[in-house]
């Protein structure tokens, strides 16, 4: 495990990247390797490495702008990286479409709502639970998972709404019930707890807990401090597209590049 | 005590269903530059929209120079002086530098010449890029220009939102230098801002929003280790 | 180079000219406004119109009447267009856009036939008569003179707009960001006005040059001006100097493909050149397979009510409830009145696959008719036999699985474009050729289960059997596993893949199961009318259907029976009205205006009762601003 960076001047700063581990350790679920994007002449994200394990929940943070979001497009396959490489289970999946990527356990939430909003929000659920039968032929009930999901991510309440009339945080946990409906190896949520209220969140927080117990990884960009320090195993602070710290929470907190990031260079 | 350049009184506003922004009040004395910090979704670039009129709060009011603006228009808003410098590059990529310029100053009196001559002095680097189009511009030199906007519109408002974001801390506080400048010019500014340390450092006044609303208030110092408990939860 | 080679030449840059000035105005529009103007070729056509009208019809001078065209009265149809229909469209979805300028189109097509009636012949004059040179024995007329350097004086005076002038510079960086246009004190919506005043007046500068040659139809010079979309998309729609050199290259291909092209094709047998009018279709197609692959669309649900989806035994009693009527009817209707009603009854099936097509999975389709032909065209050559049916099926069905194949990797405008440029492709080949030019295919009753399907009533009744099943199926497709699919993606295809599905394989899918449908459709289309003719087929009648069911509620089974009904109908009520002249045009004038009217709600009438009900009834609405960006990317002008 690494010990969190000291030093301070961004100008000579060189990334800390925890080496610690390798796209074919058996424990990393997902691994983010050496990814670099340019837009036209803006470096979005450059030279990242991030590797979530299986059973942990695994934190990105980093202001805003930082190119959090834009890591999550290429580890999904959204966005094409200028260069670097994604692993899955193992495996090299950069050269595979969104499809396939998530047919090999990865799911995901966005940031800006991608529900289906005509639909309720048990039928979202649904729908994916379908979708997964339909690609993983298995013989699980897409209706009793759908049920079973609903209650999990305590939206019981509202199930029959129409998606796109829920409060922002709801339709969040539809997001991440429609992920869980795919059955992940590795989940990626895009601040699943912006929206949510003190209450809420808590139970969000305990419920990613449970879903890294299972063996799930699952990483997770944040920017309530407050959940991020208490659910996550190791965090990645991301700033200006660089990974600048890999630790524990309590070492990233206290790493001044890491205030430096969030507060300005001291002067 | 003359009326502040700008007060926000008892302000809700969203969008839609979502409301973003509860009771926030606050006030800039005219001269001073305001700083309004705090973690990202707190509600500060809402607090800039409602303040030069892009977004319209549902209670409270705006007053600029003592003036109720509730339902004046943002155009007008921005003839009377308002000049918002909107996060994220408030540039026309597709043109080039020149051709920006001449946009910026599409209603006011100077003419273009005069216009590029201020900029150009002030950044020369923007002066040898003239005829570059904007979008190829460095984000540094995309910012400099964002900020001619402010130099050219001699506004009496001047609203900043995150001039620093995804810029290194060097390019940082050379705009903050020119912050710094127009405020010495008699221009009152709103900044909104996450690097703390940075935008304390010039301000008169600062205040912490989180969760939609206005944390504290007070003179920089005071601010300065509250933010960090807001940011990164107290450990530093 | 023969003599007769460089004279084809001349006259392919000639004919290019006036393709490149048509599309100059509408990327000049596009890139502004961000809306592509379906109506730019009948803003051209309507141009020509008011020209003649002025000089032939009024006798006014050629240098008062060009000038007051092309300077005052073009301009300002553009701006009114804009402030009236455009600018309340801010931030709408692609889809919706597309309506309201398709509305437009048909509109001015009714209005134009309405004033001038068509079975007039007009002839407007070049503008200067005869004369012109031969150089080394190529001929130059003085009008073709005139088109080029026209072409260079427009293509000189937009690139001083656009570089040296302070509106020209804001109309390329209204695109980029109109509210920080609005903070520097330029209006955008002023702005976006004047683009759509250039783009009509170049649309009517290109109808007044190319009326002499292809003569005064209002349909053929809309049709002609639309070729000017091709060359628009050789720019991206955003480049005017490589527009004007695909409008150019397009004049050459056309006039040189039935000279240098056609009779030199081994095998091929259009050695005459018919095929001549497809060449600018086949041209748009070919430079849509090369476009780059757009990015999965994220969310656009909003603002959408998507009405309540009948449960089954809700669909059954209407299925039922449906036959009990035709049941009535046969009773009621004399056998004349029967044959309309059938006529209903099976374009409501044909459009009931748009229903499944475009409503549920948001792929849009300019042509459904060119699938209903396929249908009737194979039940033409089945004899009697019913199997008829299904050879449609089957044809249209693979014909929309290549259509599906091809532009899997399109979507909005450019799916939109490119379903135009196959069913006017065609519409100018396949239809012209088999049943065009005076020709016709006569379709026989199929014989079935020893029913006497030559008896109006019968037949009726059969139809409207399959209208009752076809929705009753639609609407399980829709409840079921399925529909689920299909509204997911339309609702986000981003989320959908990242869920693992296969996007293009559901398009595809869907596509191919719509054709089919609207193939089985032409079978009994074919079957009704015992005669059809490629006019029956043309790509005006697909844009028409679309336009109808989407007033209809294009999510509704309503909305597919509405639209048959309204464009079979009107027709007719125009025959019986007293008083009504018959050139008025009424199913293109009010489907155009209703069109441009409910456009605006992606839900059609349907969801305007919808709206209504759950007012009445105290209950939300969701919220009407768009979740995302609105939908057009890269839209932003190159001018030099």
């Amino acid at each position: 495990m690494s010990t969190p960076s000291q030093t301070v001047d961004l100008e000579t700063y060189v990334p800390h990247v925890d080496h610690t581990y390798d796209p074919r350790d058996p424990e990393v679920a997902l691994y983010v390797d050496d990814v670099s994007v340019r837009f036209g002449g803006v470096q979005a994200v450059s030279s990242a490495t991030v590797a979530a394990l299986a059973g942990q929940v695994t934190g990105l943070i980093g202001p805003n702008g930082a190119g959090k979001t834009t890591t999550f497009n290429v580890i999904t396959g959204l966005e094409s990286p200028t260069n670097g490489k994604v692993w899955l289970d193992n495996n090299d999946v950069s050269s595979l479409p969104p499809y396939k990527r998530a047919r090999r356990g990865l799911a995901r939430t966005f940031q800006r709502l991608e529900v289906f909003g005509t639909l309720t929000a048990r039928d979202n659920i649904l729908a994916a639970a379908e979708f997964r039968r339909s690609w993983a032929h298995d013989h699980s009930d897409p209706r009793q998972v759908a049920d079973e999901l609903i209650e999990r991510v305590g939206l019981g309440h509202v199930q029959h709404e129409r998606v796109d009339m829920l409060p922002t945080g709801l339709a969040r946990l539809v997001e991440l019930g429609r992920g869980l409906a795919t059955r992940p190896k590795v989940l990626l949520l895009d601040e699943p707890g912006s929206g949510l209220d003190t209450a809420e969140s808590e139970a969000l927080g305990d419920l990613l807990i449970e879903l890294a117990q299972e063996g799930i990884a699952v990483l997770v960009v944040e920017h309530d401090v407050d959940l991020v320090m208490r659910v996550c195993n190791r965090i990645h602070v991301l700033d200006f597209g660089r990974i600048i710290c890999v630790g524990y929470p309590k070492d990233v907190q206290a790493d001044p590049a890491v205030q430096a990031a969030y507060l300005g260079a001291e002067d | 005590m003359a009326a502040p350049a700008l007060e926000l009184k008892g302000i809700t506003a969203g969008y839609g269903r979502i409301e973003v922004l509860h009771d926030v009040s606050l006030a800039v004395p005219a001269g001073t530059v305001y700083a309004l910090l705090g973690p990202n979704g707190a509600g500060k670039t809402t607090t800039m929209l409602v303040a030069s009129g892009y977004v319209r709060p549902t209670a409270g009011c705006v007053h600029v120079a003592g003036s109720h603006v509730n339902r004046v228009a943002p155009e007008n808003l921005a003839k009377a002086g308002v000049c918002r410098i909107p996060e994220g590059r408030g540039i026309f990529p597709n043109l080039t530098v020149n051709e920006n310029l001449r946009m910026f100053t599409y209603s006011s009196p100077f003419s273009t010449g005069e216009v590029q001559e201020k900029s150009y002095a002030r950044f020369p680097r923007l002066g040898e890029r003239r005829n570059q189009l904007a979008g190829t511009l460095s984000g540094g030199e995309q910012q400099m220009l964002a900020m001619s906007r402010a130099l050219v519109a001699d506004p009496g408002i001047l609203l900043l939102d995150e001039i620093s974001m995804g810029l290194a801390p060097k390019i940082v506080s050379e705009l903050y230098e020119l912050v710094g400048q127009l405020a010495q010019d008699g221009i009152s500014i709103l900044l909104v801002e996450q690097f703390a340390r940075t935008a304390l450092a010039v301000s008169d006044y600062a205040a912490v929003m989180t969760g939609g609303r206005i944390a504290m208030v007070g003179q920089p110092a005071d601010v300065a280790d509250f933010v960090n408990e807001a940011y990164l939860g107290g450990a530093a | 180079m023969t003599v007769e080679f460089i004279q084809l030449l001349v006259v392919g840059l000639v004919t290019g000219c006036v393709y490149a000035l048509s599309a100059t105005g509408l990327v000049v529009t596009y890139t502004t406004s961000g809306i592509f103007n379906f109506a730019h070729g009948a803003i051209g056509m309507l141009g020509a119109f008011t020209y003649w009208q002025l000089t032939v019809g009024w006798g006014w001078p050629a240098w008062v009447a060009l000038p007051a065209v092309l300077l005052v009265l073009a301009p300002l149809f553009g701006g009114a267009v804009e402030r009236v229909l455009v600018r309340p469209l801010h931030g709408a979805s692609v889809d919706v856009t597309l309506v309201i300028t398709l509305g437009l189109l048909l509109f001015l097509l009714g209005a134009a036939n309405y004033i001038w009636d068509p079975a007039t012949s007009r002839v407007l004059p070049e503008l200067f008569k005869g004369g012109g040179t031969s150089i080394a024995g190529v001929n130059l007329s003085r009008q073709q003179i005139l088109i080029v350097v026209m072409a260079i004086v427009v293509a000189l005076a937009l690139r001083t707009l656009f570089s040296k002038t302070r509106i020209g510079i804001a109309m390329r960086g209204v695109v980029d960001d109109p509210d920080l246009c609005a903070m520097s004190g330029a209006s955008p919506a002023r702005i976006q006005q004047l683009s759509w005043a250039i783009g009509a007046a170049l649309a009517s500068l290109a109808g007044i040059l190319i009326a002499p040659k292809v003569g005064l139809s209002s349909l053929q010079l809309t049709l002609l001006v639309i070729n000017g979309y091709a060359a628009a998309l050789f720019g991206r729609l955003k480049s005017l100097p490589r527009t004007a050199v695909g409008g150019i290259l397009l004049g050459i291909l056309v006039e040189m493909y039935p000279v240098y092209i056609s009779p030199h094709v081994p095998g091929f047998s259009d050695t005459a050149g018919e095929l001549t009018k497809a060449v600018p279709m086949i041209f748009l197609g070919v430079l849509l397979l090369f476009l780059p692959s757009a990015r999965l669309r994220t969310s656009t649900a909003a603002g959408r009510i998507a009405p309540t989806v009948p449960g089954l035994r809700q669909s059954l009693v209407g299925g039922v409830a449906l036959v009990v009527v035709a049941v009535v009817l046969t009773g009621l209707l004399s056998s004349d009145n029967l044959g309309i009603a059938t006529s209903v009854v099976v374009l409501a099936i044909a459009l009931l696959s748009l229903v499944l097509l475009t409503g549920y999975s948001g792929q849009t389709s300019l042509c459904v008719l060119t699938f209903v032909g396929l249908g009737a065209w194979a039940m033409g050559h089945s004899g009697h036999s019913v199997l008829g049916l299904l050879w449609g099926a089957l044809l249209a069905g693979a014909a929309g699985a290549l259509v599906a194949l091809a532009t899997a990797r399109l979507r909005g405008l450019y799916l939109a474009l490119a379903t135009f440029a196959f069913a006017k492709g065609m519409d100018e080949a396949f239809f012209y050729f088999h049943l065009g030019s005076g020709q016709q295919l006569e379709i026989k009753r199929f014989q079935l289960l020893g029913l006497d399907t030559q008896s109006p009533s019968t037949f009726f009744l059969l139809c409207a059997l399959v209208l009752a099943v076809a929705s009753v199926g639609v609407l399980a497709v829709r409840r079921g596993r399925w529909g689920r699919q299909l509204t997911a993606l339309n609702d986000s295809p981003a989320a959908c893949a990242t869920l693992g599905v296969n996007t293009t394989i559901t398009k595809v899918v869907v596509f191919t199961a719509a054709a089919a449908m609207a193939g089985f459709a032409g079978g009994l289309y074919g079957s009704s009318r015992g005669i059809v003719t490629n006019n029956d087929f043309a790509v005006l009648g697909s844009l028409a259907l679309l336009l109808a069911v989407r007033v209809g509620g294009i999510n509704t089974i309503t909305g597919a029976i509405f639209g048959a009904l309204t464009i079979t109908m009107f027709p007719e009520i125009q025959k019986h009205v007293h008083g009504l002249p018959d050139k008025l045009q009424l199913a293109y004038l009010l489907t155009g205006l209703a069109a441009v009217s409910v456009g605006r709600d992606p839900d059609g009438l349907g969801g305007q009762f919808s709206k209504l009900g759950h007012y009445l009834r105290g209950l939300r609405t969701p919220p009407q601003s768009a979740s995302g960006a609105p939908d057009f990317e890269e839209a932003r002008l190159v001018h030099s």
